[in-house]
């Protein structure tokens, strides 16, 4: 299990449309994800969940991964929250 | 683990600050009440002093007996750095020694109209709802007959296109995708949904619906009691499935034993119809009557009387 807590740096914080694309990148993975924001934990790969975390631009949240691949799961899924655009 | 400060219940309360303003944030952490007379009465062996205090009209009136050392001496020890806060209740007024005690120490001291055993209730309710243990679980949750059903599974399994379908059916949904469970008055698991995406579901193709605009407020619950689980899991050949339904398997939440069925899932399979009578089936058993194991029993006779014709 690996585990990294990071800014969301997009603009709009992880809004309905990053965050199905981050649910999509999450979802290419074999592992188990969770995003954890404060004392809430979800699911990843689940797009309700985390929604419902309604992360904003500068927030932090922590990913945790768990699997076969998650090394790859946790760079890739860090890089795109740090994506400013 | 949940917090809960003296602050919260002034403002949940109504109540009136008469001392240590300053210290309304200390938490409190159990759902425990003390009501501290005989701790008035000089035995404070077994004082409870990280609970709230309530003070009523018999600890009070007990209090107006003792002489000036006394009520010194025992409101100093009452009002340590670990007590939470004072109560004092019926609108009574504060002894001057307990606000002067309260000060040293920074207790906040709190008080009411309410009578003592209806505020002692209703504060041993709003401590135990706030301060329940609670998880957050990937799943979706229903209410099938007035069972609470919870569908949990891979992530693409289904288990929002089950749960439209048994919407659909005339049952109710709860929580999709993401449910918040507490577990209160001992074993009770309790779910409901995010606030932000309660009423939703996302269908895959479809995007996000709004399931009580769509089918109206009778198709959806605030909250509901989960008595049930229902795994979905993607058919494996080499898995062996219950096909007797005698044997019961539990899945633990947070410290409670629920009942768990695993359904493996293939195209053709009419998952709402077997979720839905899962859940019928289910009561059926907890109202005495068990098939499987009837059927056994039943079994079981047939080939006792069978040996006995052959001799």
């Amino acid at each position: 299990m690996t585990e990294n807590t990071v800014e969301v740096k997009l603009r709009t914080g992880l809004q309905a449309r990053p965050a199905a694309l981050f649910v999509q990148e999450a979802n290419r993975f074999q592992s188990n994800i969770y995003l954890q924001k404060d004392e809430k934990k979800v699911n990843a790969k689940s797009i309700m969940g985390v929604m419902s975390l309604a992360v904003r631009s500068g927030g932090t949240i922590q990913i945790i991964t768990d699997g076969s691949d998650e090394e790859e799961a946790l760079q890739a899924l860090t890089e795109y929250v740090q994506k400013e655009e | 683990m949940p917090k809960v400060t003296a602050n919260d219940l002034v403002e949940h309360f109504n109540l009136e600050v008469l001392a240590g303003e300053d210290e309304v944030h200390r938490a409190i952490t159990t759902s425990d009440i003390s009501r501290p007379g005989i701790e008035m009465a000089g035995f404070f062996t077994y004082y409870p002093a990280k609970r709230l205090q309530l003070f009523g009209r018999t600890e009070l009136s007990f209090f107006q007996q003792l002489t000036n050392d006394e009520k010194q001496e025992r409101m100093e020890k009452l009002c340590t750095y670990d007590t939470p806060g004072i109560i004092i209740s019926r609108g009574l007024s504060a002894p001057k020694e307990l606000i002067e005690s309260a000060e040293k120490t920074g207790v906040p001291i709190m008080r009411s109209d309410v009578t003592t055993t209806r505020l002692s209730s209703q504060l041993t309710n709003y401590l135990e709802a706030k301060l329940a243990k609670a998880t957050a679980v990937h799943g979706v949750l229903v209410d099938i007959y007035g069972i609470g059903v919870l569908l949990t599974g891979a992530s693409g399994v289904g288990k929002s296109e089950t749960a439209l379908d048994l919407v659909r059916r005339g049952h109710r949904l709860v929580a999709d995708d993401s449910v918040e469970i507490r577990q209160q008055h001992g074993n009770t698991l309790v779910g409901r949904p995010p606030e932000l995406i309660q009423h939703l579901l996302e269908i895959r193709g479809l995007g996000i619906i709004d399931v009580m605009t769509l089918f109206g407020a009778g198709a959806v619950r605030p909250f509901k009691r989960i008595a049930l689980t229902i795994h979905l899991e993607l058919w494996d050949e080499n898995k062996a499935y219950d096909r007797l339904g005698i044997e019961e398997a539990t899945m633990k939440i947070i410290d409670t034993e629920i009942p768990k069925y695993t359904i493996p899932v293939r195209p053709g399979r009419n998952l709402a119809v077997i979720v839905e009578v899962a859940a019928m089936n289910f009561r059926l058993k907890r109202m005495g009557i068990n098939t499987a194991q009837q059927f056994s029993d039943k079994l079981t006779d047939v080939i006792e009387e069978g040996d006995r014709e052959e001799f």
